[in-house]
């Protein structure tokens, strides 16, 4: 067990060194069903202190913070809360000890106003005029400025969470549980998080920080625990360790990393995209604006950016399941295409991996081989059957079965549906339906959301071994790291525009970050900034 | 016109447009929280039966208006149970009421049928009452319809001035994160299922008891689909609720009125008028608000299983 | 005490197979219940109302008589849910298609031939298309709810056939009685055996055969399933739900047009205002009974004619209201749609307070 004795953490001289702990989890147990998600977990934090939670997507994160926070009974154990043993029967129950949470799926009410979204959480609202004021004082005093009486629908990613956390700082919590905060976040409206939450560590607030962003754990927090597979495998001081060192201690080995890609040919244009207009298609959608850019074969071009910008509806537009204004717009492999549906893509040799695996990429409820018939022709062959549009599915089933062997694949039967494979395993899954067909274009939105280390590495090295082979590969995604660990080219798209792409060794975290915030074209604003960064960057 | 018969028209389309109003505003709160219950229909017809029968063999027309409520509300219970407990597909669940209400009705009303029933009387205050076209319109109706008016104020009151209200409507814009907040999404949605189940009741309770004092099987006549199609129609307000119900209820009647001029429609195409009327209002409202999906509230008819 | 739903991981093969007999058995004990309630012998009203029908070879003709129309509108309605298209206006484009296919025998009554016949199913297949055509078209094209307007037209199109056999198709030789001239020779179904069973129960089960086919082995099949199912997924499939909406219409509606003249050309023989004991309804159950399977759904129509034949035979025996069988065929599908809930979902039956502390550590 480390004690930190950060500035942040000792200002209040009660902080870190009191020998009391807030709270205390001692051999908590949560199983679903035969699964067991935290096994006799153990986690103590002092007031005071920005303590770190790690783990991988599915290493029972999650699970641990929501027995603390009421949403799930443990099957076993204890918590304590300011040493006396306590049941946190629900969140309402939470929020009385005070434990105020911010989950990473907001829990927010898109047709309800900011104030009417607070006052749900708070218990003893009366006058709604009053809190909107006391919403707009406590926002701006905590630097996170809030209109109240705006709709939710409205506002962007980062205000969203704003509400998140103004709604738990109203109930004065002692603790504050965060889930991936900087997941949705620019790089610098993250800076602006963290001296919010330093401050509250400051003012004697404890902060449970989950995260898997070594970096900005190592930068902001003064303990951790780290889980892996539902177990505490390590507490350690993240300031003394290197991300490296954190990242073998989640893994549990030493992460994989991609091969280096060879030297890049620039070769033919495979996809070209031509001032693409896309108008909005409901009330909370974004529009997208001459959206041009060009994905050489060989080349893996990547597009960041804060969810919520105009990523799905450009993966739409290319893949076909929006048409675009002209034929031109969308050029696949020097054949305009902006008006030929999702089917006719296919065929000029283009493949899509969309964002959303469940329901999108794959309908749930089918077994993997008809899954496979989504994006595959599997009509027979021959003239008569072919006709009448019967299916032929034992060469589907031999497609699903190529698939799993090829993309390791873990399945707990034969031909399972596609929802009781686990999320890395079914993104195995779906991405390896659309290689296993040698695409020469590839659009993938979001490539390893919500995906396993293991299974992200699988996925990364094909999507670089293809480009390798001649592919033009388009990856969109809003995980830094990764994009800055597979790409050749690196374009951010911010409200529906895209950016110019740049070559990813030109390119920097802030610079993608100043993107990210919307600073099109002015390079010189952008290297103004970059110059007062200098001291903090990462290097890549 | 003279100044009689527009009176006439105008206490017909009052009495037309309540139990409209009444499985509407039911409905309204129900579909709120999230729930979509096609049981209207079914419910309605409860509701009229039960207050026939106990209207009649009491004698007392108001005991036939909690029956009614009653009726509706206990027809909604395994509607309830179905779709909040077991996550039955409520779409399909909704027929399944309909289909019940309207057999069930017809089974417990057979000994009814052609027989006279109790009419809910209208009010008289002296004085008020009796002043001349004003009075029998805005001082003499039955209690139903001021009730109905009451109630849609109160339940505008509710669902946006209070924090039961707030509730409601957060349910059913996002049941998941409601959950993640502490609410208890299935006992907010059942509650709301069982109020939309008492004012159905009391829409078909009135059509017995003060439209045609009568039983004739399926005497709803489709009402309760009406009914569900004001709701759309209103975008889940309930003052427009008002508004919908009452154009409603003048559309029907001005086709018999049409008819009593002496016009040579046929009575099968005037009884067909609130059928097309209907279609149209949803057609045109379907077409113009094109805020059609920010208005639906965002979680109607999906079910929900919390994580445990 | 409450119940937890615990969801599988997959559905469970069994319970698909298990749920809806369950259900049955649960309807038939609701009944033994409601009859007792209404102080009639349950065991004896079962057996009439149940197994009776089985007893002859009148009644189980007669059942297949029943079950023709549940069958070609069920088959139909099972295929637009899978679909997640909700047609509930059967009964009104069973109407229409009926009042579509009497024209034949209506304006052209000398004209007998084989054709005749065909023309008049031909026509009923149109009319139940043309009239199931509108909610889509309008859902498509305007967004309206499709619930809501196949609904209502059940309404207008029975409102319309009234006026007719009361107006200009009335019989002129028929006493003023509301119903049209009969129909004769090749303007009814050819009968097996010179009793009621006729060519429809044929036609039904071909249909029921082909669409079971259909959905098992084809692309169009697999494009009904999927867009029921996950519509972004079918949309990224590259197929088009609203080109489905007007597939799955036009095919229920044309099906249902069919059993509406099939109907009037059988065992009503004749135009009158009322040609359907509710079948269009009925078909619903009988399609979610059947699990929304072309080939269950044949299972499911018999099933549920036998309601029809012992309301029918407990009316004669025991008194019993004929809408007795209306409140059987809504409580088995609530029956029905409760068990569903099997096959995604194991039940539990947990005590209230949550367990804090597990004995070994």
């Amino acid at each position: 067990m480390t004690a930190s004795g950060t500035a942040a953490g000792g200002a209040k001289g009660e902080g870190a060194s009191a020998p009391g702990f807030l709270v205390e989890a001692r051999g908590v147990v949560k199983r679903f069903g035969a699964f067991t998600a935290n096994d006799h977990v153990d986690l103590a934090i002092r007031p005071g202190e920005i303590h770190a939670l790690l783990g991988e997507n599915g290493a029972g994160k999650s699970t641990l913070v929501k027995m603390l926070y009421g949403s799930l009974q443990p099957t076993a154990g204890r918590i304590f809360w300011k040493g006396e043993p306590v049941v946190v029967t629900d969140p309402a129950e939470a929020r009385r000890l005070g434990i105020g949470m911010v989950f990473q799926h907001f829990s927010l009410f898109e047709a309800l106003t900011v104030t009417e979204n607070i006052a749900l959480a708070l218990s003893n609202v009366s006058d709604m005029n009053a809190l909107a004021a006391r919403i707009a004082a406590v926002s701006k005093d905590y630097g996170l400025p809030l209109e109240p009486r705006a709709t939710v629908a409205d506002l962007s990613v980062g205000e969203r969470q704003r509400i998140e956390i103004v709604r738990c700082l109203l109930q004065e919590p002692k603790l504050l549980i965060m889930d991936e905060p900087t997941a949705v976040l620019t790089p610098q409206e993250a800076d602006q998080l963290f001296l919010t939450l330093e401050r509250l560590a400051s003012e004697g607030c404890a902060v449970l920080y989950i995260s898997h962003r070594l970096e900005e754990v190592k930068r902001l927090c003064h303990a951790s625990t780290i889980l892996r597979h539902g177990k505490v495998v390590a507490r350690v001081d993240p300031k003394q360790e290197t991300a490296a060192s954190l990242a073998r201690l989640m893994v549990g080995a030493d992460v994989h990393a991609i091969r280096p890609k060879h030297a890049r040919v620039a070769g033919p244009t495979r996809l070209y995209v031509d001032q693409l207009d896309l108008p909005a298609n409901g009330p909370f959608a974004v529009a997208l604006d001459q959206v041009s850019l060009e994905v050489r074969a060989g080349e893996i071009l990547a597009i960041a950016g804060v969810a919520g910008n105009g990523q799905s509806e450009l993966f739409d537009a290319l893949s076909g399941e929006r048409h675009a204004d002209h034929p031109g717009a969308v050029v696949i492999d020097d054949t305009p295409c902006g008006h030929l549906g999702v089917g006719a893509r296919r065929e000029l040799g283009a493949a899509f991996v969309p964002e959303e695996r469940l329901g999108h990429g794959a309908v749930p409820a089918f077994r993997l081989s008809e899954n496979v018939v989504l994006t595959r022709d599997t009509i027979f062959a021959d003239a008569a059957r072919r006709l009448l549009g019967f299916l032929d599915f034992g060469r589907a089933d031999q497609t699903a079965e190529r698939v799993s062997q090829a993309y390791d694949v873990r399945k707990s039967r034969p031909d399972p549906e596609a929802r009781s494979l686990s999320g890395g395993n079914l993104q195995k899954f779906v991405v390896g339906r659309e290689l296993d067909r040698k695409p020469r274009v590839l659009v993938v939105n979001q490539p390893t959301w919500g995906v396993d280390a293991g299974a992200a590495a699988l996925i990364r090295q094909a999507l670089v071994d293809l480009a390798a082979d001649g592919a033009g590969v388009l990856v969109i995604s809003q995980d830094l790291d990764e994009i800055f660990e597979i790409a050749d080219r690196i374009a951010v798209i911010s409200r529906g525009c895209l950016s110019p792409g740049y070559d990813a060794h030109v390119m920097t975290l802030e610079k993608v970050g100043l993107l990210m915030g919307g600073a099109h074209g002015g390079s010189e604003a952008i290297e103004g900034a970059l110059k007062l960064r200098e001291a903090d960057g990462r290097a890549y | 016109m003279d100044q009689s018969a527009l009176l006439a028209v105008l206490l017909t389309i009052v009495t037309a447009s309540t139990p409209l109003l009444l499985a509407a505003l039911g409905e309204l709160v129900t579909e709120r929280a999230g729930v979509l219950n096609l049981g209207v229909e079914g419910m309605m017809v409860m509701g009229a039966v039960a207050g026939f029968a106990v209207a009649l063999t009491t004698g007392s027309p108001y005991l036939g208006i909690l029956a009614a409520a009653a009726a509706g509300a206990l027809l909604s219970v395994p509607f309830g149970f179905l779709t909040l407990n077991l996550v039955a597909n409520q779409v399909a669940t909704g027929l399944a009421l309909t289909l019940l209400g309207l057999g069930l009705s017809g089974l417990i009303g057979e000994r009814f049928v052609g027989q006279p029933g109790v009419r809910l009387s209208k009010l008289h205050i002296p004085g008020l009452s009796d002043i001349p076209f004003v009075g029998p319109l805005l001082f003499g109706q039955d209690i139903l319809v001021y009730l109905s008016i009451v109630l849609a104020v109160l339940v505008s009151w509710v669902v946006f001035r209070t924090r039961l209200g707030l509730i409601l409507r957060a349910v059913g814009d996002n049941h998941a994160s409601a959950h993640a907040l502490g609410y208890s999404v299935v006992r907010v949605r059942w509650m709301a299922v069982l109020f939309g189940g008492a004012l159905a009741g009391l829409g078909g309770g009135y059509l017995s008891l003060a439209y045609t004092p009568q039983w004739i099987e399926n005497m709803t006549a489709g009402r309760g689909w009406i009914a569900l199609a004001l709701v759309v129609f209103s975008s889940w307000l309930p003052s427009r609720l008002v508004i919908g119900a009452y154009l409603f209820g003048a559309v029907t009647i001005l086709g018999f009125f049409v008819q009593g001029l002496g016009v040579g429609v046929p009575a099968q195409l005037l009884s067909s008028l609130p059928y097309i009327v209907t279609i149209a209002a949803l057609v045109v409202i379907s077409t113009r608000r094109g805020r059609a999906r920010a208005d639906t509230p965002a979680c109607l008819g999906q079910p929900f299983v919390p994580d445990r | 005490m409450r119940i937890e739903l615990e969801k599988r991981p997959e559905r469970s093969a069994t319970m698909a197979w298990a749920s809806p007999l369950i259900a049955v058995l649960a309807t038939v004990v609701t009944g033994g219940l409601i009859f007792a309630a209404i102080g009639k012998p349950p065991l004896t009203a079962l057996w009439i109302f149940f197994l009776e029908p089985f007893s002859s070879l009148w009644s189980l003709e007669e059942l297949v008589v029943k079950a023709t129309p549940l069958i070609l509108i069920g088959v139909g309605l099972s295929v637009a849910y899978r679909a997640n298209v909700w047609n509930i206006g059967a009964e009104g484009q069973f109407t229409f298609g009926a009042l579509m296919g009497a024209i034949v025998p209506i304006f052209f009554n000398s004209w007998q031939s084989p054709l005749t016949l065909v023309a008049m199913l031909a026509l009923g297949v149109l009319g139940g298309m043309i009239w199931a055509a509108i909610p889509a078209l309008l859902k498509i094209k305007a967004g309206a709810n499709e619930i809501l307007v196949s609904l209502m037209l059940v309404y207008v199109a029975q409102l319309l056939l009234d006026w007719l056999v009361r107006g200009p198709w009335r019989d002129p030789k028929g006493y003023n009685f509301p119903k049209s001239v009969g129909f004769e020779d090749w303007q009814t179904m050819p009968v097996f055996g010179g009793g009621r069973l006729n060519l429809g129960i044929v036609l039904a089960l071909v249909a029921a055969a082909a669409l079971a086919i259909l959905m098992r082995r084809t692309m169009k099949g697999f494009e009904v399933r999927v867009l029921g199912e996950a519509p972004r997924a079918g949309r990224f499939a590259g197929f088009s739900s609203d080109r489905m909406t007007l597939f799955v219409f036009l095919l229920s509606g044309g099906l249902a047009g069919l059993a509406g003249i099939v109907e009037v050309a059988s065992t009503v023989g004749q135009l009158q205002p009322n040609i359907s004991p509710g079948y269009g309804f009925t078909a619903i159950i009988v399609a979610f009974l059947g699990r929304l399977d072309p080939i269950g759904v044949v299972v499911a129509a018999l099933m549920l004619a036998v309601s029809y034949l012992g309301g029918e035979a407990a009316q004669v025996a025991l008194g019993i209201s004929d809408k007795a069988a209306r409140v059987f065929q809504g409580v088995l599908l609530f029956w029905v749609l409760a068990c569903d809930t099997l096959i995604y979902y194991r039940l539990r039956i947990v005590r209230t307070a949550p367990v804090a502390e597990e004995g070994a550590r």
